[in-house]
């Protein structure tokens, strides 16, 4: 086996959760590329769908925007904004709905608004986009965050979108009717909500990842499962179809260059 | 009937230039949205309203980019309403940030929404009510530092949904296809909340690629009629860099140069100066084109 990068890991393992059939929300960056590593490798008809309005779309490279043209170019069809989150997210069409995040807390809840406090802000991100309603209104979520203290937090800064609240029933007590945060894919390991708690716990860890790396990257004090698994590694397939796709992608960004 | 309203005879006084359009329609402390969603973004139009130093502008959009960073770090703005403030892939809005975090050039106050709920506050706009209601925000803070996010209660089921205020706009601003004669506007591609924008104002300006003699297209097509539109200039590659499906793509790396100019605030200045202030509406089409000759 080649080596390959903790990304790397991270975008295959989440790839892997995505199957023939499945129709999924994809967001822009981390969500997206694993989307399309799935539908290149193990699942061609997965069904993608963005946020512009295009559905199942079929880019060649990852785009930049939810709004290239490649998935307007390559899609079924293109409807508007309104009705992508009316009829289809809304109306309960979407199966998977792929997140990523700026921070994050034990019950999955995710914040992409803001670092510090909302009217001074430390950092402004740019906001929720179509995350708040994608995160109540598919079936089900599966989460792409890179491990670190500054985005696993014990305490959010602002909660943009909604994972298990304050864990055990409160996702239903807010009148919330699908299932949540699922699956958790990171750079060091793979998580599940507890089935009671619904705290996220480590289920898996990625090849050579110690507890003490785990503790050292996260700001709560982490529960583990009770038979912890460990993440089979990038197949070569895998890793050259993920390589190819960026390397087509950055050709693509910057046709000067290369 | 119908045919007397496509083909009316004001029609023709549509047509005019940039310049004249932004004169006549974008006034100080207007609300107004350049709508496009990545795609079809009015670059030219914005650039010229910067160009005419408009001031104290509510600018209304979904995914504010690369022009409103433009213009709130030139001083048009004082609010934006918004659902998702980034430069798509590559970062964050570094001229927005500085007016948010700094107050630089001035202070910047903000209407934050997902994207489900400004699409929804737009269709109400469009269609005349005064709010829109959807299954959304449950749980979270938005609503909490927005009061044009309220509860709702659904009077045959009592479920509780969110209710937000509708976008009514003084100017809708968006970049098209193609014009006819007759002054009626086809969209195509990615539409974003563009016919929203359109009939939730009680202006509009469309910027277009080029006029036509007639539209080449089906039966649904996505067409603007021409008594909803108040001006149409043509200004081939005004969208740059952002693209028009059928006629350019999206130069993806000038969105990367963006990120680098607009971290400084005199290399942002410069850069106006050069790129917005000292150019024409005309520098669009080479823009676009040499984006298209490398491909």
């Amino acid at each position: 086996m080649t080596g390959y990068t903790p990304i790397e890991m991270m975008t295959v393992a989440a790839s892997r959760s995505l199957a023939e059939g499945d129709v999924c929300f994809a967001g822009v960056g981390p969500p997206s590329e694993a989307c399309n590593l799935a539908r290149a490798v193990h699942a061609p008809d997965l069904v993608l769908i963005y946020e512009s309005g295009a559905v199942r779309a079929r880019p060649r490279n990852l785009p930049l925007s939810v709004g290239d043209g490649e998935l307007c170019e390559t899609a079924l069809c293109t409807v508007s904004v309104p009705e992508m989150f009316c009829y289809w997210l809304q109306g309960g069409h979407i199966d998977i709905g792929v997140l990523s995040a700026a921070q994050i807390d034990r019950f999955g809840n995710i914040n992409t608004t803001i670092i510090g406090d909302y009217h001074a802000p430390k950092v402004r991100l740019p906001g929720g986009g179509g995350a708040p309603e994608i995160a109540t209104s598919c079936d089900r979520i599966h989460l792409i965050v890179r491990q670190s203290r500054r985005s696993f937090r014990k305490e959010l800064d602002f909660r943009t979108s909604f994972g298990f609240g304050e864990g055990g029933l409160s996702r239903s007590e807010a009148g919330i009717l699908t299932a949540g945060p699922v699956v958790l894919f990171t750079d060091l390991a793979i998580w599940k909500p507890d089935p009671a708690s619904k705290e996220l716990t480590v289920v898996s860890l990625h090849p050579g990842v110690t507890r003490a790396q785990m503790h050292a990257s996260v700001d709560w004090n982490i529960k583990f499962a009770e038979q912890v698994e460990i993440t089979e590694p990038p197949s070569d397939e895998e890793l050259t179809v993920l390589r190819e796709l960026h390397k087509r992608t950055k050709a693509s960004h910057f046709p000067k260059k290369i | 009937m119908e045919s007397k309203l496509l083909l009316g005879p004001s029609a023709m006084g549509k047509f005019c230039s940039l310049k004249a359009a932004v004169a006549e329609f974008l006034f100080d402390g207007a609300t107004v949205a350049f709508e496009g969603f990545s795609h079809l973004i009015p670059f030219a139009a914005a650039h010229e309203a910067i160009r005419q130093n408009r001031r104290n502008l509510k600018l209304v959009r979904m995914t504010p980019d690369l022009i409103y960073d433009q213009m709130i770090g030139m001083g048009c703005a004082n609010r934006v309403v918004f659902s998702y403030a980034g430069n798509p892939g590559i970062g964050l809005l570094n001229r927005m940030r500085d007016a948010v975090e700094s107050g630089w050039p001035n202070r910047l106050e903000i209407t934050e929404h997902s994207h489900a709920a400004l699409a929804n506050a737009y269709v109400a706009g469009a269609s005349g009510l005064p709010f829109a209601v959807l299954r959304g925000y449950s749980g979270v803070d938005l609503p909490r530092v927005n009061s044009e996010i309220q509860e709702i209660f659904c009077p045959f089921t009592r479920e509780k949904l969110a209710a937000v205020r509708s976008v009514n706009l003084d100017l809708a601003v968006i970049h098209a296809q193609k014009a006819d004669q007759a002054g009626n506007v086809l969209v195509e591609g990615i539409l974003g909340v563009q016919k929203e924008a359109v009939f939730a104002a009680e202006r509009s300006i469309v910027t277009v690629e080029e006029i036509v003699d007639e539209f080449d297209t089906s039966v649904n097509a996505c067409i603007l009629p021409n008594w909803k539109i108040d001006a149409i200039c043509v200004v081939p590659g005004g969208a740059h860099p952002s693209y028009a499906h059928t006629y350019y793509d999206r130069d993806n790396a000038s969105y990367f140069e963006w990120n680098e100019i607009s971290k400084d605030r005199q290399k942002f200045l410069d850069w106006m100066k050069l790129n917005v202030l000292d150019a024409t509406p005309e520098v669009f089409l080479s823009r676009a084109l040499k984006r298209a000759n490398v491909e």
